[in-house]
């Protein structure tokens, strides 16, 4: 029986097993919603914008594991979609995208909502397709999926347009891809890992350094034994946050330019850095010619291109980590034995030295300014036991969800690393709430980051999607506002965000819950109604307009150099700036 | 360093930006490309002249590895290889300079492939050095127009892949 361009793309969905894709219509998408609306397996989810509907999608499959999938029209339905698009490339999110097209016949021909959506979407898609005609569309998905899951995982894009959507074919199938370009490498080369676990018995200051690429390869668990088996302290990356227990003993929390001091001191100090699934980013390097000055490095990663991209890597294993894992514990089973806990207890005291030398530290004053890592701290304390997944946008307060929301297990973090999106939490945490409609997800966001991607509130309330998020509200671009601090002298160029909107007002204009925390005595009780509310709700927290995020290592500084607490001048400045009402920065800033 | 990187890749649209856009979007330089279809249509070859230290060499092979439509590359530096280039010059000829274009075209073993009352069209293939020669031979004489393809370039032996992946059946 021949289907439609349209029919197919749904059977398709239904075959890779997609449940839910986020979706804005237009012109040249209309025969794939009509149809959509006509079935029940596939479940639509209408966003207020595209990039959204990109960011749900991700955090559909961040939380999941499996591609998410978004479907926009034309034109400036593929441009909005973009960044989400270039996030999802960065931080190797497997998505597809499926996007409209202006008829084959005017392609090229400046139409109507026309724009290349293949040129656009080049640099930040792993690969991208046009269909020109619709007895390619079934196979073309099934390699889009197949290309977006595999390998390091990426964003694919699908190009339709409205003719092969309308078009008929006979539906079939492939049960199989075969790309003769596409062949990731699973296992690694077995010399190799032999050469990396014997270094690893030898090492006496090794460091497991491990990133996102153990979360999306499923591989906490053999990380855990591997850690477990050896003693070696586990340093993660924001992306690699929930990889290993946060509360473990072994952890050493996060590393990079905001990352625990014990983190960097026991990487810069190291003797062996044994990297897994983690890019050597320069917000973890800091400066390359003095990154890990005494160590030797095993890189284990899928994608060739991350091993010797930034630093020099003196045992690469191009590979899967949950493969390579394995193979690392196996040997090690049959080697390891009470000596190397012995040759380590010199690393471990030091390490415990830093740990207590310089944990991470704020001040809560009983009846002062709320400070924004108390609300982190308590907001962790407070629904640990419900499991939650945590979304981030992206500035200090996600430097402050990263160190003090410790996270026990994988897909629980939903977070924007390399491209840095603001605007990406309160859409990722929906999608990663459409996926599992029982779990508590958290979005912790900032004041100026929440107002990227409002409108999608709309799409909560109407798709019964009760995120909670959490405001950290200190009027400012905060760590821009940090950074102007530090670097410029303390000249706010355009932080300072003047009036933000009344978000309780706003919260309740969409159909949501709004409430506020008016001081810290309050935080807890405020926060236990939000998590009982089975609305969306946003809880507006106004903080300490003025607190820094510490450690932190300034762009092209070295990993052992932190600065740990405000400059002296800094401080002086911030006494002058006198006590702060939780009510209006304004006051402080003329006091 | 100048390395001449032998691309097998799809012959299909779209290849040719995919692989400028990497040279582009990461800041590699291309000093010539040129691309043609091989014996099965299917494919095509491309001829990328490019320098860089031996990190960034690296960088290019492993970035070209990566994109789903490159089959093979062959770093040909790593082997022995031979390459030529063609160049087409068009030549303004006095009547008392004629005589000695052609000489200089006897001289590099080049062609005359087209002339008018005013003009020679000279084809010439070979290493860089003798296209820049013949070139500046010819200039005293008047170069109305010259246009070149670009480095082609073979292994002298069966060239080694360089970062080879193994390959692996799809997981379904």
């Amino acid at each position: 029986m021949k289907l439609t361009g349209a029919e197919i793309f749904i059977e398709c969905l239904k075959r890779e097993g997609v449940k839910t894709v986020f979706a804005l219509p237009g012109g040249v998408v209309l025969k794939i919603f009509d149809t959509l609306q006509q079935q029940k397996d596939v479940e639509v989810i209408l966003t207020r914008h595209e990039q959204g509907a990109g960011h749900m999608a991700e955090g559909y499959a961040k939380a999941t594991g499996k591609a998410g999938v978004c479907l926009v029209t034309s034109g400036p339905g593929m441009t909005n979609v973009i960044t989400a698009l270039a996030d999802a490339y960065m931080d190797s999110v497997p998505v597809v995208c499926f996007s409209g097209q202006v008829p084959t016949s005017l392609i090229g021909n400046d139409a109507f909502q026309e724009a290349d959506n293949i040129g656009l979407s080049r640099p930040c898609t792993k690969y991208n397709f046009l269909v020109k005609d619709v007895n390619d569309l079934a196979a073309t998905i099934k390699e889009a999926f197949y290309i977006a899951t595999t390998g390091r995982p990426g964003p694919v894009l699908v190009d339709i347009p409205k003719d092969v959507s309308m078009a008929k074919a006979e539906f079939t199938y492939p049960n199989s891809v075969s790309i003769r370009g596409y062949n990731p490498t699973y296992e690694g080369n077995k010399w190799q890992i032999k050469q990396a676990a014997e270094a690893i018995m030898k090492a006496k200051k090794p460091i497991l350094y491990v990133g996102g690429g153990v979360i999306f390869s499923s591989a906490s668990q053999e990380l855990l034994e591997l850690a477990e088996m050896t003693q070696i302290p586990v340093d993660m990356t924001l992306m690699g946050l929930g990889a290993f227990p946060g509360e473990h003993p072994l952890s050493l929390g996060m590393l990079g330019m905001h990352g625990t001091y014990q983190a960097n001191m026991a990487m810069h100090y190291s003797d062996l850095v044994i990297a897994i699934g983690a890019r050597f980013d320069d917000r973890v390097t800091g400066k390359v010619s003095e990154f890990c000055p005494y160590a030797k490095v095993i890189h284990v990663d899928i994608d060739p291109t991350s091993i010797r991209k930034n630093i020099n890597v003196d045992i690469p294993i191009v590979g899967d980590c949950k493969t390579v894992l394995r193979e690392f514990n196996q040997i090690l089973r049959a080697t390891v034995n009470g000596e190397q806990k012995e040759l380590r207890k010199p690393w471990w005291d030091q390490i415990q030295e830093w740990q207590q030398a310089h944990p991470l530290t704020y001040h809560q004053e009983k009846d002062g300014p709320i400070k924004p890592q108390q609300v982190v701290k308590r907001l962790y304390e407070l629904t640990r036991d419900r499991d939650p997944i945590v979304a981030t946008d992206v500035g200090q307060h996600q430097m402050w969800a990263a160190q003090y929301f410790k996270l026990a297990k994988p897909n629980r973090w939903l977070t924007s690393g390399g491209l840095g999106t603001m605007g990406f939490g309160f859409p990722a945490a929906m999608g990663a709430q459409a996926a599992f409609r029982d779990r508590l997800v958290l979005c912790i966001a900032g004041d100026g980051s929440i107002q990227m991607n409002m409108q999608e509130m709309a799409t909560a309330v109407v798709s019964k999607l009760p995120v909670k998020i959490i405001i950290l509200n200190n009027g400012f671009h905060g760590m821009v506002r940090q950074w102007q601090d530090l670097f410029y002298e303390g000249r706010y160029a355009s932080s300072d965000l003047g009036t933000t909107p009344d978000f309780v007002k706003l919260a309740d204009a969409y159909g949501a819950v709004g409430l506020r925390v008016k001081k810290v005595g309050d935080l807890d009780a405020v926060l236990k109604e939000a998590m009982a509310t089975d609305k969306p709700v946003i809880v507006d927290v106004p903080t300490y307009p003025y607190e820094n995020c510490y450690p932190m290592i300034p762009a092209g500084g070295c990993n052992h150099e932190m600065l740990l607490e405000d400059p002296p001048e800094l401080k002086k400045k911030q006494a002058g700036a006198g006590k702060v009402t939780p009510e209006d920065k304004d006051t402080v800033l003329t006091a | 360093m100048e390395h001449i990187i032998s691309v097998t890749v799809e012959n299909k649209f779209g290849v040719l930006s995919r692989v400028a856009g990497l040279f582009s979007g990461r800041g590699f330089n291309i000093e010539s490309l040129s691309v043609a279809p091989t014996l099965d249509p299917s494919m095509s070859q491309m001829t990328i002249v490019t320098s860089g230290d031996e990190r960034i060499i690296e960088q290019i092979v492993k970035q070209l590895n990566k994109l789903i439509d490159v089959i093979k590359v062959v770093d040909l530096n790593e082997t022995e290889f031979v390459s030529r280039e063609t160049a087409i010059i068009k030549v303004h000829t006095k009547d008392a300079d004629r005589a000695e274009a052609l000489r200089i075209v006897d001289i590099f073993r080049a062609n005359v492939i087209d002339s008018t009352p005013s003009t020679y069209t000279i084809e010439v293939s070979g290493d860089p050095k003798k296209i820049e020669a013949i070139i500046n031979l010819l200039q005293p004489l008047g170069i109305k127009d010259l246009v070149r393809t670009g480095r082609v370039a073979v292994a002298r032996e069966p060239a080694r892949p360089v970062a080879v992946q193994t390959k692996k059946v799809a997981r379904d």
